[in-house]
């Protein structure tokens, strides 16, 4: 992107300026070199996403971002319903609450690195992965309605995991206003066999170790020490939010052309939120934000297992649960008042300050965790969010971003030679598709790092601790 | 010519070309495309049939529900598609069949899930005797 066609605001902030229909102005973490690797798409859309009725303050963008379906991948606004405030698909994404969950163990580097290969092994068979897999829990009868209105805390009573896990989710696991009803069958017939499943892609398992602590205080508030194993993974709703974000397209297309809405892209199609189209569509986008969270559960419960099968005494708990492509209601303030607002944030992660309500009790004065998922083979980030009210609705970004077609990866690299590759490095990988493997090479990502002190700089969140992988499972 | 597919380069995701002699045969093409991205289509037997109808507001609409409909029956039926015929095609309406199996994740050598096929660089043009229909597939 073009720095001549930004306001520079400071160092890492910069702003795209209010002109033509745009209601308000755009606003761009990142730092000189990290804008001018975005593409040009990155300004469009964020400038188109500043068009749709009762944006507030500003449409934000991420360092992570690219280009992206509406909005861009790491594009956040927020809507007043009271001021004409809408919901967009774009602004979700296909992958509803796609999102990460990370579980602390009581295990060191030095005891997991004589069993690793067997621990890897172990996570690979007991969670499901990959193109096709099927998940342990068949959702016959009632069962396929109860985990869309009762999310994770359903899947804790059918035996998947425990209370303590539900504490450490985002809205402990469920969200209210989740209505069936506005699921489509070909929806609910996709989810039956995905609840437990990793997918493919991006998404993935990894076992990782605390490599470098940057805030001793707050490490300690989330249980966090030096060289010690955390195992986190990334997925969302799989299916079944795909489905609801086709099957809105169309609904919300018609509804845009009903309600007269200043549509620039296809897929930035809308409703008003006080509408009957606005409020269905919300109501589905909770039912797959409750299947993701239910999702996330099984798979932390899979990986309990799987640890507790090498290592029987090792005690795995969840550090934290958050979403990364969401709509959700939250109270921010603005100019010294505080609105209910419809956040949007398609790629990027809630980070709630210290002084939030919403936060776990043993969390409040630390931050909220925040999840920074790392391409595979380099290192994730875990951060606390800070909320200055001069942020972006308490959002970060959501992982390094790419800046690599998939195509030209894996003319560049083959699944074999990076599976060799980081081997050597002494991280296992686990596939189902070495081709999959070659399409998410370290190299195609943005450096994380620099991603992550963008974030830092900025005050948006604190770094925490950063993790290393030792073994990564692909879909 | 019969229908073919290529792509195009995405940054994060995947631009599926489809090509034939008519609008139906791209459409054939472009969801070969499609499924090529998840599995090695030629190792796919078309041994079942799926009767495949859509509907939608324009013909832009029409092949991404197309696509989308592929991609939720192959779901719920648990296959794989390899081959494809449209007998019906509208500007708003299309009724067609997809070929397949049970997906095999080692015969079919399984690569990258698809989520949706989007309206992203969505085009549908006729170049020279060809028409040529292109979209950007969510992996």
């Amino acid at each position: 992107m073009d720095l001549e066609r930004l306001k520079k605001i400071s160092d890492n902030v910069w702003e795209i300026p209010k002109s033509g229909d745009m209601l308000v102005n755009g606003r761009i973490f990142g730092s000189e070199e990290l804008i001018l690797g975005m593409d040009d798409k990155v300004y469009e859309q964020t400038s188109n996403v500043a068009c749709l009725p009762g944006i507030q303050k500003f449409a934000a963008v991420m360092p992570d971002a690219h280009w992206g379906y509406g909005f861009p991948i790491g594009g956040v606004a927020a809507f007043d319903p009271e001021d004409g405030g809408v919901v967009s698909v774009g602004g979700v994404g296909f992958d509803v609450n796609c999102g990460v969950r990370s579980l602390t163990t009581n295990l060191t580097v030095n005891d997991v690195k004589p069993k690793l290969s067997t621990l890897v092994d172990t996570l690979f068979d007991m969670v499901p992965a990959g193109l096709g897999s099927r998940g342990e829990i068949a959702l016959a009868g009632g069962k396929i309605y109860d985990v869309l209105t009762d999310g994770a805390p359903w899947i804790v009573e059918q035996g998947y995991g425990t209370k303590e896990d539900l504490t450490f989710i985002e809205e402990g696991g469920v969200i209210a206003g989740a209505d069936p009803d506005n699921v489509s069958e070909t929806a609910i017939k996709r989810e039956k066999r995905q609840v437990g499943t990793l997918g493919s892609g991006n998404h993935y398992l990894e076992v990782q170790y605390v490599d470098q602590i940057y805030n001793q205080f707050i490490a300690e508030k989330f249980g966090l020490s030096m060289n010690q194993i955390i195992i986190s993974f990334h997925c969302g709703s799989r299916a079944l939010g795909h489905q609801i974000g086709t099957d809105y397209l169309k609904i919300l297309a018609g509804a845009s052309r009903k309600y007269n809405l200043p549509i620039r892209e296809r897929e930035l199609v809308c409703a008003p939120i006080y509408s009957p189209e606005g409020e269905k569509y919300f109501s589905a986008v909770n039912c797959a934000t409750n299947y993701a969270f239910a999702n996330r559960q099984v798979i932390a419960h899979l990986a309990r297992k799987g640890v507790n099968k090498v290592f029987p005494d090792a005690d795995v708990k969840t550090l934290y649960d958050v979403g990364h492509n969401t709509c959700k209601v939250e109270r921010h303030k603005l100019n010294g008042k505080t609105k209910t607002l419809y956040v949007h944030r398609k790629g990027a992660t809630r980070a709630f300050g210290k002084e939030r309500s919403e936060l776990p009790g043993s969390y409040k004065g630390a931050g909220q965790p925040v999840l920074i998922g790392g391409s595979m083979g380099t290192a994730s980030y875990i951060l606390a969010g800070l909320e200055e009210e001069e942020g972006a609705f308490a959002s970060v970004c959501h992982g390094a971003g790419r800046v690599m077609s998939r195509t030209k990866a894996k003319k560049l690299w083959q699944g074999e030679g990076i599976v060799k590759e980081l081997g050597a490095r002494g991280i296992i990988i686990k596939t189902h598709s070495m081709r999959g493997v070659a399409e998410e090479a370290p190299g195609s990502y943005k450096p994380i790092e620099k991603v992550v002190d963008v974030i830092d700089a900025t005050g948006l969140a604190a770094k925490v601790v950063r993790v290393r992988p030792l073994g990564c499972i692909k879909g | 010519m019969a229908a073919s597919f290529d792509y195009f380069e995405h940054v994060a995701d995947i631009g599926v070309i489809g090509i034939g002699d008519t609008l139906a045969e791209a459409f054939v093409g472009g969801a070969q495309g499609l499924f090529n991205v998840m599995v090695d289509i030629d190792q796919v037997d078309g041994t079942r049939c799926i009767d495949i109808t859509c509907s939608a507001f324009d013909i832009q609409e029409l092949y991404i529900e197309w696509l989308n409909t592929l991609l939720s029956e192959a779901d719920i039926n648990g296959m794989a598609f390899c081959r494809f015929t449209i007998d019906q095609l509208t500007e708003n309406t299309l009724h067609g069949h997809a070929f397949g199996e049970t997906i095999d994740a080692i015969k079919h050598h399984i690569k990258t899930e698809v989520k949706g096929a989007t309206y992203s660089m969505l085009s549908i043009e006729k170049v020279n005797d060809n028409f040529v229909v292109k979209c950007v597939v969510d992996v």
